[in-house]
């Protein structure tokens, strides 16, 4: 019912919508108690406790309803990765160790299932990542979670270089035996340092490229889009979990003066004096989580985020997935269970990736000009039990319909 | 025995008794199935439950817990678990009955630690979901420290691991060589035909057992078929049946197959589809046990909703929430919370999701899934209410013994470290 209702209403939208009454967490100052937003043509155009309804704006009584910021996936494969185990649904792993030159955008899928399902949680948008075992990925995008075309939904077409940084791991799963295989650490250390060596070589190319390119050279794609990144204009976004690896990638990327973020980061906990000395932010994957090894404390994982916030570390949240993208807001909530700061948790998923990705003009905490992605709940957003009851994207109010409700509803009416 | 012994044994139960006696005091107990008390207590004797209310008298030789402003829930009950097993699935064979996960236990598996710091005092370790019919289970208690034998719940009936649909028929490609069946009806074949043979087994048996009764001389036992036998006990309800199942469509043939073949399923697990076949399933009587909101990992999880659990308690199932993951099950009481946002169910329904309903679906309920005078004290404390994101698990007693306590756990923490440390040391001095 609701949710034809906000579908009518989003059909005959007039553009001008007043979310009236709500307690408003803008992120950018202290919460205002009751307040009023209008949305414009697509922005926020006023926000604060005396704040008029304009005249024709469609009004959204909120008295005892939260308005807060749209929520971020700041890493995660909506759009890319339909049915995990159904190889030709999923788009997230290009052949090949160097693939700099494509681009997440380019096969994220607007139709899927798993974009309705995240925004129904909060969720207004996410950067689509490219994955690998190892090597450049390819490019990251940022996205709307609504639009008909991935033209509508794009925000920013790249916004980050995926780099999956080779492992000293010397135990393997071999999926066709189902047995963890041994390999000897001199085979192991060899290939990592001959990775190493190429990743290195691969960013002086690209450098060269970047000075030749004003010289009227051949296009070369692949160093073309790198020369992005040895310019700061795209940060790498280096996949690594062990603290050796992270250590690696740290000196990787400060040796050649790049701008990285560490992503996932188990190990981060180890390093976080360099992470903090370097500026690195981490975007920590799930934090609902196994520890990494026996001897570790039970509740590493969830107590990584407040330890890394602790000792001056920016920390930002992401599902890494499309599936679980909507359980974001929850593994942020864990975190705080166990000592991050709650706004620090909040922001972690607004307001800080806006900030890593440049998009902090037009997105991440709610003030007068930003783009009006906002989602109102019926209580703390981090918190389980609680209700997404309106969400805008790009000053649109979307329906909060997707499959699982659908289905349930259906089924609900069997007799 | 002589009396000596026997006096000395007697002297040692009483101090052991004496000691076990414990008070947990001051916290909102949540009953699961006599409501919420507010700062009441629960008295523990002997590893069970003797008192629980607002107006219990505290012997003087109780060890207290204090528990104000916390919450004193049952243990959880894990349904399914592969946790403290050192190997899972036997799939070289379609029918793997003769196994079990009791002769693989490994009462040292550090997951049994970790998921009593979640709350878990019991789960259901199941073999995997390689056949359509799997090895026997093992249901225990989070006794860790104890050996495998101690880990065992005592008297809970014997069980056993049905699958159906994309695991058994092994259609995912990278597997070891090829094994009938490869679809989805050589799955209910193998069934069909499994329960013939158990039902001409067990005949001859029954034929064997009536002529020794007759008093007939000379007769040869039929010889002992190990893979029939626990197919038998199911036919004579001595045997749970816990079938892992995800479609509408598989989920109502095993049913009929089992109906037509003379045994319930006792537990439908995973069942990601049983909101679409909740009446069938309510009807056959079988338990459903879920996940709260997995879903799109693989083909038959497409159509599973975050309203799975809630829709089939609605429509009359006896649901439970399980894990199947180590990781999983160290936040099941949040996994239930989401069924009061997806689906609408109370506290107390959300809570029964994660105790007395698994305790009912493993038949035993008489023992553990509530906080009810004469059960075991199974009981997990947490410092907001379990079904917050907030909520932290301070201590996890099993049978009245504390099994985990987080200040213990910190406090011993820089320990492990100095201890880590030193063997280093020591390793590095021995290499040089």
């Amino acid at each position: 019912m609701t949710g034809i209702l906000l579908l009518l209403l989003g059909l005959l939208s007039n553009e001008i919508y007043a979310i009236r009454g709500a307690r408003i967490v803008t992120l950018a100052g202290e919460p205002i108690e009751r307040g009023t937003l209008v949305i414009r043509d697509g922005r926020i155009s006023e926000v604060g406790p005396d704040v008029a309804v304009p005249a024709g704006a469609e009004i959204i009584e909120a008295q005892g309803l939260e308005v807060y910021p749209g929520i971020m996936d700041a890493v995660s494969q909506l759009g890319l990765a339909e049915v995990g185990a159904v190889p030709v649904t999923v788009d997230t792993v290009e052949l090949g160790d160097f693939n700099p030159q494509i681009r997440a955008a380019t096969a994220v899928h607007p139709a899927s299932e798993h974009i309705p399902v995240a925004r129904a949680n909060g969720i207004t948008h996410a950067v689509a990542a490219p994955a690998a075992s190892f090597g450049i990925a390819g490019q990251a995008s940022l996205v709307h979670l609504d639009g008909w075309t991935v033209e509508e939904m794009t925000i920013a077409p790249s916004v980050g270089m995926v780099l999956h940084w080779p492992s000293l791991e010397t135990r393997e799963f071999d999926s066709r035996t189902f047995e963890l295989k041994k390999l000897k650490f001199e085979d192991v250390k060899k290939k990592y340092d001959e990775r190493v060596e190429k990743l290195g070589e691969w960013i002086e190319d690209a450098r060269r490229y970047a000075r030749a390119a004003a010289a009227d050279g051949e296009r070369d794609l692949k160093l073309e889009a790198l020369a992005r990144v040895v310019r700061k204009e795209l940060p790498l976004l280096v996949v690594a979990d062990d603290e050796r690896d992270i250590r690696a990638a740290v000196e990787f990327a400060s040796a050649r003066d790049l701008r990285m973020a560490l992503l996932r980061g188990r190990d981060s906990w180890k390093v976080k004096d360099l992470l903090r000395e370097k500026g690195i932010p981490v975007i920590l994957g799930p934090t609902l989580a196994l520890p990494a090894t026996e001897d570790t404390p039970y509740d590493k994982p969830l107590t990584t985020a407040s330890e890394l916030q602790a000792a001056g570390v920016r920390v930002i949240f992401a599902s890494f997935g499309s599936a679980n993208s909507r359980l974001l807001p929850h593994e942020v909530g864990n975190a705080v269970a166990y000592g991050l700061p709650w706004e620090e948790g909040l922001k972690g998923i607004t307001l800080y990736p806006a900030q890593f990705f440049g998009v902090a003009d037009s997105l991440g905490s709610i003030e007068e000009g930003k783009t009006a992605n906002l989602v109102v709940t019926d209580g703390d957003p981090l918190e389980i039990n609680t209700e997404v009851r309106y969400l805008f994207i790009n000053g649109k109010l979307v329906s909060l319909e997707n499959k699982h409700r659908s289905l349930y509803e259906k089924y609900r009416a069997r007799p | 025995m002589n009396r000596a012994t026997s006096t000395l044994l007697v002297l040692a139960a009483a101090v052991a008794a004496r000691a076990e006696t414990v008070a947990i005091r001051g916290g909102t107990i949540l009953t699961v199935t006599r409501g919420t008390i507010e700062n009441g207590t629960v008295l523990i004797r002997d590893g069970k439950i003797a008192a629980v209310g607002t107006d219990v008298s505290i012997p003087t030789e109780a060890t207290l817990i204090d528990a104000s402003g916390q919450f004193v829930m049952p243990g959880i009950i894990d349904a399914h678990s592969h946790i403290a097993a050192e190997s899972i699935n036997e799939g070289s064979v379609a029918v793997s009955s003769m196994t079990g996960i009791e002769d693989v236990l490994d009462p040292t598996d550090i997951d049994i630690y970790r998921e009593l710091a979640g709350g878990v005092t019991t789960s259901n370790v199941l073999h995997g979901s390689a056949n359509p019919i799997g090895g026997k289970n093992a249901v225990i208690k989070h006794r860790y420290g104890k050996d495998a034998k101690g880990l065992l719940f005592e008297g809970a009936l014997p069980g056993i691991k049905f699958a159906m649909g994309e695991n058994p028929k092994r259609s995912r490609g990278s597997g070891p060589a090829a094994r009938y069946p490869g679809t989805r009806m050589g799955v209910i074949d193998v069934i069909r035909e499994a329960f013939t043979a158990a039902r001409a087994y067990q005949k001859k048996w029954k034929e064997y057992e009536e002529k020794k009764r007759d008093g007939q001389k000379g007769l040869v036992a039929p010889r002992r078929d190990l893979e029939l036998e626990p197919l038998v006990e199911i036919l004579e309800g001595k045997r749970l049946v816990h079938a892992h199942c995800y479609r509408a469509d598989e989920i109502l043939q095993l049913l009929r197959v089992a109906e037509e073949l003379g045994f319930r399923i006792a537990t439908l697990q995973h069942v990601l589809e049983g909101y679409k076949v909740a009446k069938e399933i309510r009807e056959h009587g079988a338990g459903a046990s879920t996940f709260s909101d997995w879903w799109a990992y693989k083909m038959e999880a497409y159509d599973a909703i975050p309203y799975n659990a809630a829709l089939m308690v609605e429509k009359g199932v006896l649901v439970s929430l399980n894990s199947d993951s180590s990781e999983e099950a160290r936040h099941l009481n949040q996994e239930a919370a989401k069924t009061m946002k997806w689906g609408g169910l109370t506290e107390d329904q959300a809570l029964a999701l994660i105790t007395i309903n698994p305790a009912k679906q493993l038949r035993i309920d008489d023992r553990v899934g509530s906080i009810e005078v004469g059960k075991d004290a199974d009981i997990a404390i947490f410092d907001h209410h379990p079904l917050s994101v907030y909520a932290v698990a301070q201590k996890t007693l099993v049978d009245g013994e504390v099994y985990f306590d987080r200040a213990r756990d910190l406090e011993r923490r820089a320990e492990i470290e100095t201890r880590r440390k030193a063997l280093l040391e020591k390793q590095k001095g021995e290499s040089r």
